[in-house]
């Protein structure tokens, strides 16, 4: 049996993403000329999130997009994604302040995909990158902006992020690799 | 996922209903003002036609184009297969040059399927004979799909010259196993002949044809094979089988029209049906780029994942 550890639950998860909502607002100084971009499909909603956190606070709505990175992703040849959403950005993001916002960071591949997207639609003033869980063995010289908690994990480990909006609950857990079926 | 796309009859439901949604998906970058995304940079596609096309090439070129692959046009009026070159030969010289995708026209049934046997890249057909189409159904069907919301249930009445029309085919398959109905309304001269056997309505009546239907597609009169005494007069085909405004009165009030093109107006469609406000055929051609994509996308890329 493989083994997973929760290591994130629904309480812990809103704190994070209230405290991601007030660094962005700090870094950026209020949220005027800000708009929030998901990574289709588990940064979308954490995105959406993300917005009402901000339009709490600060009183301000933020507009919300969703990015599908399926067709700049670098491995295309070996894995093929299938089910393809639809990139749907409601403002023009040029001039814009885009955070870029997805559940993990790993490798960094998906951030520089979702870069190269994010510039065929427009040309930012800045992008910044907010992460729910920060889990390491960076690939590329890329570093999130906002991080929920950084998580020391193994490459064999997997990390999975359930959202209400999504699976029905709030959570992250770390499976650990199957120990038996490895033996 | 197949790894050729050469007919609608072989493919599975679960690879329809795929295409549909990635193109569904695509659409979006149609809108953009730049329309190139890096995904299939450094493919070559051949698009490699024997008989005439605009649309359908022009479709397969710039669905390529869209997704940064190299596309080669080979028309064989002017390749040589005017010297007497063999079409497979012709393909394996193709395949020499080291293509990743081959997009094919014949006039000859199945010779989408001979070449897709013979070469070890995607064969797409984009129109053998008198058998199949599979590109342009799909382009039908998201059409249909997106006024609808649905495929299933649905009542789609084809009209016109069935017994020569490899969309009609294709349609046919395509949307029976998404669960849609289909009717064949034409003159008995212009039904094929082994109609008895497949999963269609036939109606040779074009008023009880289009009663009720979702869905009314007017084929093209396929003047150039069309052999003589299979209709009286094109005036009295006109008449009897032109999709007309009247027509269109007995099918459902919210019932769109479709036209795979090229359309000859005042034949098979009446010109104000044509251009009025049921007519879904320019949204036809828009969504053939986005299906060629997806098409183009899942043949040329590696193991399906999530």
């Amino acid at each position: 049996m493989p083994t997973e550890v929760k290591v994130m639950d629904a309480h812990e998860m809103r704190r994070a993403l209230t405290r991601i909502a007030h660094e962005i607002l700090e870094r950026n100084k209020g949220a005027e000329d800000l708009v929030l971009v998901g990574i289709l499909r588990r940064g979308a909603p954490l995105a959406h999130r993300l917005s009402r956190l901000i339009e709490h606070i600060e009183g301000t709505a933020v507009p919300v997009g969703e990015l599908d990175i399926s067709l700049y992703r670098d491995d295309y040849r070996t894995r093929t994604v299938s089910d393809i959403g639809a990139t749907r950005i409601p403002v023009d993001i040029t001039g814009k302040k885009v955070v870029l916002v997805d559940e993990v960071i790993y490798t960094g591949r998906t951030v520089r995909a979702a870069i190269t997207a994010l510039m065929d639609l427009g040309r930012p003033a800045c992008i910044q990158l907010a992460v729910l869980i920060d889990r390491g063995h960076r690939e590329l010289p890329i570093r999130p902006d906002y991080v929920g908690k950084n998580l020391p994990t193994s490459r064999q480990e997997f990390v999975e992020v359930r959202l209400e909006e999504l699976h029905g609950e709030d959570s992250v857990s770390i499976r650990k690799p199957d120990q038996e079926r490895q033996a | 996922m197949m790894t050729d796309l050469i007919t609608l009859r072989e493919t599975s439901p679960e690879d329809i209903l795929l295409l549909l949604d990635t193109a569904q998906s695509f659409k979006e970058i149609l809108e953009r003002p730049v329309k190139k995304v890096p995904t299939l940079r450094g493919r070559q596609v051949v698009t490699l036609f024997y008989e005439a096309s605009t649309r359908t090439r022009v479709s397969f070129e710039n669905a390529a184009k869209i997704m940064s692959a190299d596309t080669t046009s080979v028309a064989a009026a002017t390749s040589s297969v005017q010297k007497g070159e063999s079409l497979l030969d012709t393909v394996q010289t193709l395949r020499a040059m080291r293509i990743d995708c081959l997009v094919m026209r014949h006039p000859q049934s199945g010779a989408a399927h001979l070449v897709a046997q013979a070469l070890d890249v995607p064969v797409v057909n984009a129109g053998d004979g008198m058998h199949e189409h599979p590109t342009q159904a799909l382009l039908d069907m998201l059409t249909i799909r997106q006024h609808k919301g649905r495929l299933e249930g649905l009542t789609v009445a084809i009209v016109g010259d069935i017994a020569h029309s490899r969309v009609a085919r294709s349609n046919l398959w395509g949307l029976t196993k998404m669960g849609a109905k289909v009717r064949f309304v034409a003159p008995a001269t212009l039904l094929p002949r082994d109609v008895h056997r497949l999963p269609v309505e036939v109606y040779t009546d074009l008023r009880e044809g289009v009663k009720d239907a979702d869905v009314v597609m007017a084929l093209r009169l396929q003047q150039e094979r069309m052999e003589r005494g299979l209709l009286p007069s094109l005036r009295e085909y006109a008449q009897r089988w032109g999709v007309n405004a009247g027509a269109l009165q007995l099918a459902k009030p919210d019932c769109i029209v479709m036209h795979p093109g090229p359309m000859n107006r005042g034949v098979e469609i009446a010109d104000d049906v044509a251009d009025s406000g049921r007519s879904v055929i320019l949204e036809q051609v828009t969504n053939g780029v986005a299906i060629r994509m997806a098409v183009l996308y899942h043949l040329l890329g590696g193991e399906a994942t999530a």
